[in-house]
């Protein structure tokens, strides 16, 4: 294992690679094809370099763990406005997850419904290609149009254009108080009709899922609130109107249940145990009940206002073959080596699409040395 | 702004490109003669003017495609144009070139509040945009202060921001998916109706590319649901720095105001001289607005006055009604009107971090006496994006060049505050040969090896965003290609 220490040596090791490179953070997320090569590490590039809480913007070495970020903004009441989900328990994964892998595999939970994407939170990167060669961009503000957004282009990739070193990110302040406002016993249909409702209110939903099987039956719709003690409970009045025409709703005003509610919809806490593949798919959220009826799931949990699809399905299979032209994308999240060698993981691209991102890979890693294949 | 020499190469055959465009277009959507095209000669930087080859108008995606496709096989330099409200000459043409106008692509091809999105042709203006769903209360977040002219396409090219970005966002944040003309002809769709993409985030390069890697012609938007209501405060100090600690003291109590907007004693003075919105005279003034329910705007604006009375302001004032709201916002408002009445103004975009901001401050002031021309400041504080405007005298000899010099000081004063050059505007030919300041040769090269993938020929847009001398060998390839 190649563990630098600098973002010099992390570039010397990648300009003086012999063979192929697995980059891994923290090595929770293995998610993608499985990739063979000399493990290379980013988890020797710790620290936070800079932290304002009054610009609401951190800086952080790429290998920092994010729990200790997390811990860094808290202390100032703030936190990462993505929620992003930590895969251990879906994945069976041990280790400390790291900023960087959150921001490589752009990792956002169930805020990013309102608040955007990990991505969206990117202010910043500094980043080793494939050449070795150190590359900043995009910088530590919150408005910036200097130049292309490659800040935009490293989040999501994976590791596969190149090893991020540094990240800036913007932060919000920590909300007050929460409440979770639920529906019960609908149909997936009717629960994304709930859900868009919801959303389509001035009252500021922060997260919306739906569970079809809850544990002793039943189903269960889940509409988080966030800010001021007095306005979340002015808001749960509000959407009870709103809702008035979906049956019984219970409104859960515990804080502390309320956020065990969102940290098991972040994490697919469901699907932990059960064996089977892990499909994710983002579609279009009033396609997602018929898009749901054709994976032949054995269970399915549908965040982001239905938007955000999970779905275990007997092993081996692609669910794609049944998802003819549907509008959106499916990655294969949880399976075996055996499976993900067998299948596209990540969602085939029409060709002219998939020719800019080859093209975009043969220039940043011209050697084939980053994660070679992982994204296919 | 050195532009380019044209390439005589495609200007001895302007005759057949002509033929060929107008083989593909009505008549009245190829414009080549040297009075029409002198409309497309310039856009909102209007100190540097070239007419082009001919402009184009297509309506559809396809006659995009089939423009792009002519020009692609003649070699023709395109450069695409929305409403041409750039201020940093995004859309400036070269004699070579063909402008490509997304003026007559202005429909609504599809609404849905289910799933609140809207997706529109690009020429449509930001605020049709609006228009367009504000029927059932949802609106369009990102609000550039051209939003009346200016083009989705050119705030896609831009990514254009606006004075709500704090709380909604900019242009990417609200960008769903696109359709687009690659400069082959090829039409790509990317993104669309649901979240995130499936592979590499190309949306997120396409935006804010200034129309350097395809033409956008059919946007997919996040429409949100308007908020019940909103409401501004106004606060006056005597100190600029004060006012910067009681902006960072907001942002850390927990408040989230959708926008705080900054204004310093030259521009106070001359907002009150022109929209007599009823301001103080003071250092520094700012406007901080909360949206919600009446109630909600209560709390968020009691904690954001409590804040305020710490820094002893010099004036505190609530919006009791829309009344007062709409004199708050009146001055700030007109402030670029109310410049452009006592002088020629150049208008910076430079962003800082917020913390730097005194110093920033300060140090325009002392690069100000230096140069003897006066600098006002208005900008966005909740985001550090700066607007200093220099006001010069146009007619003055001499006075252009001078405004120039302390612009381009000012913004590198920005970069070296650990900011930017431009926050909104975009680089185009404004701020081309400043990217040095900022980024290294091999930062410059990753994002051109992103242009050589879409455009591999750099007949889009070639001359703006990267220093000439650093573009020149990729330029050149498509003359020596002939």
């Amino acid at each position: 294992m190649i563990s630098p220490r600098t973002e010099a040596e992390l570039a010397e090791a990648i300009a003086s690679a012999k063979g192929t490179l697995c980059i891994r953070g923290g090595g929770t997320r293995p998610i993608g094809k499985p990739v063979i090569g000399e493990v290379l590490s980013t988890q020797g590039l710790s620290g936070i370099d800079l932290y304002e809480p009054g610009a609401l913007t951190i800086v952080v070495k790429a290998g920092t763990p994010l729990a200790e970020v997390e811990a860094a903004l808290a202390k100032e009441n703030q936190r990462l406005p993505f929620e992003p989900m930590d895969h251990r328990s879906l994945l069976g994964t041990k280790g400390e997850p790291t900023i960087g892998g959150v921001a490589a595999a752009n990792v956002s939970g169930p805020r990013r419904i309102q608040a955007g994407a990990c991505r969206d939170y990117m202010l910043g990167v500094r980043f080793v290609d494939g050449t070795g060669t150190v590359v900043k961009n995009g910088g530590r503000v919150m408005k910036n149009v200097t130049g292309y957004d490659l800040v935009k282009l490293m989040a999501g990739s994976y590791g596969t254009l190149g090893v991020l070193s540094e990240i800036s990110l913007k932060v919000l302040p920590q909300t007050d108080s929460q409440a979770t406002v639920m529906l019960h016993n609908l149909s997936d249909h009717d629960a994304v009709k709930a859900m868009s409702a919801a959303l389509g209110s001035p009252f500021e939903v922060s997260a919306a899922a739906h569970t079809p099987d809850i544990p002793g039956g039943g189903a269960v719709t889940m509409l988080r609130l966030e800010g001021f003690a007095n306005s979340v409970s002015y808001r749960a009045d509000q959407l009870k109107d709103v809702l008035a025409s979906f049956g019984e709703i219970s409104v859960e005003a515990d804080q502390d249940k309320s956020a065990m509610i969102w940290k098991a919809s972040r994490d697919v806490m469901g699907f932990q145990k059960a064996d089977g593949d892990v499909w994710r798919i983002s579609a279009k959220p009033t396609d997602a009940p018929d898009v749901a009826t054709k994976l032949n799931a054995s269970k399915l949990f549908y965040d982001w206002g239905g938007g955000l699809i999970w779905a275990l399905v007997p092993r081996g299979n692609d669910v794609r073959a049944g998802l003819n032209g549907f509008e959106g994308h499916a990655t294969l999240i949880r399976a075996s080596e055996e499976t993900r060698n067998k299948m596209a993981v990540f969602q085939p691209e029409p060709a002219p699409v998939a020719a800019i991102s080859k093209g975009l890979r043969d220039r940043f890693d011209p050697h084939g040395i980053l994660n070679t294949g992982l994204m296919e | 702004m050195e532009m380019p020499i044209p390439d005589m190469a495609v200007l001895s055959k302007k005759a057949r490109i002509i033929e060929r465009l107008q083989e593909v277009l009505p008549k009245s959507a190829v414009i080549h003669d040297e009075i029409e095209t002198k409309a497309y000669e310039c856009d909102a930087l209007t100190a540097y003017k070239c007419p082009p080859l001919a402009a184009v108008l297509p309506s559809t995606t396809e006659d995009v495609a089939a423009v792009l496709k002519i020009c692609h096989q003649e070699n023709v330099p395109v450069v695409p144009r929305g409403a041409g409200t750039s201020l940093a000459g995004g859309a400036l043409p070269t004699a070579d070139s063909v402008i490509l106008g997304t003026a007559r692509m202005n429909q609504v091809l599809e609404t849905d509040y289910d799933n609140r999105f809207i997706r529109v042709q690009t020429g449509r203006t930001n605020l049709s945009v609006t228009g367009a769903v504000e029927e059932e209360d949802f609106f369009y977040a990102p609000d550039p202060s051209s939003q009346l002219a200016c083009a989705i396409a050119g705030n896609i090219a831009m990514n254009s921001g606006g004075a709500h970005c704090l709380k909604y966002g900019v242009t990417t944040n609200n960008l769903l998916g696109v359709k687009m003309v690659m400069m082959d002809g090829t039409i790509v769709d990317i993104g669309g109706a649901h979240l995130d993409s499936g592979g590499l985030d190309l949306l997120g390069v396409i935006c804010g590319s200034e129309g350097q890697l395809g033409v956008v012609t059919e946007a997919t938007l996040r429409i949100l649901r308007k908020p019940e209501g909103a409401r501004p405060v106004l606060m006056g100090f005597n100190d600029n720095e004060v006012a910067g600690a009681c902006v960072a003291d907001i942002i850390k109590a927990g408040v989230l105001p959708v926008a705080i907007e900054f204004m310093d004693r030259p521009c106070i003075e001359a907002c009150e001289a022109f929209a007599k919105a009823g301001y103080p005279m003071c250092e520094a003034l700012l406007i901080v607005e909360v949206e919600g329910s009446d109630a909600e705007i209560d709390e968020q604006l009691s904690v954001i006055m409590d804040i305020a009375r710490k820094h002893n302001p010099v004036e505190l004032r609530e919006a009791k009604d829309a009344d007062e709201a709409g004199r708050i916002w009146l001055g700030r408002k007109s402030a670029f009107g109310a410049m452009g009445q006592i002088n020629d103004y150049m208008c910076l975009d430079g962003t800082i971090p917020v913390s730097s901001l005194p110093y920033v401050l300060k140090r325009i002031g002392e690069m100000s006496k230096d140069y003897g021309l006066d600098v006002a400041n208005v900008f966005h504080a909740g985001d550090g994006n700066m607007h200093p405007l220099i006001l010069f005298d146009a007619n003055k000899p001499g006075d252009l060049e001078l405004c120039e010099k302390l612009g381009a000081d000012i913004l590198r004063l920005c970069v070296e505050a650990g900011g930017c050059l431009t926050g909104e505007h975009g680089v185009g030919i404004e701020k081309r040969d400043l990217m040095f300041d900022q980024f290294s040769g091999d930062d410059l090269e990753a994002q051109m090896a992103v242009k050589d993938v879409f455009d591999p020929q750099w007949l889009l847009n070639p001359a703006k965003v990267f220093p000439l001398v650093a573009s020149q060998s990729r330029r050149m390839q498509q003359v020596a290609a002939e």
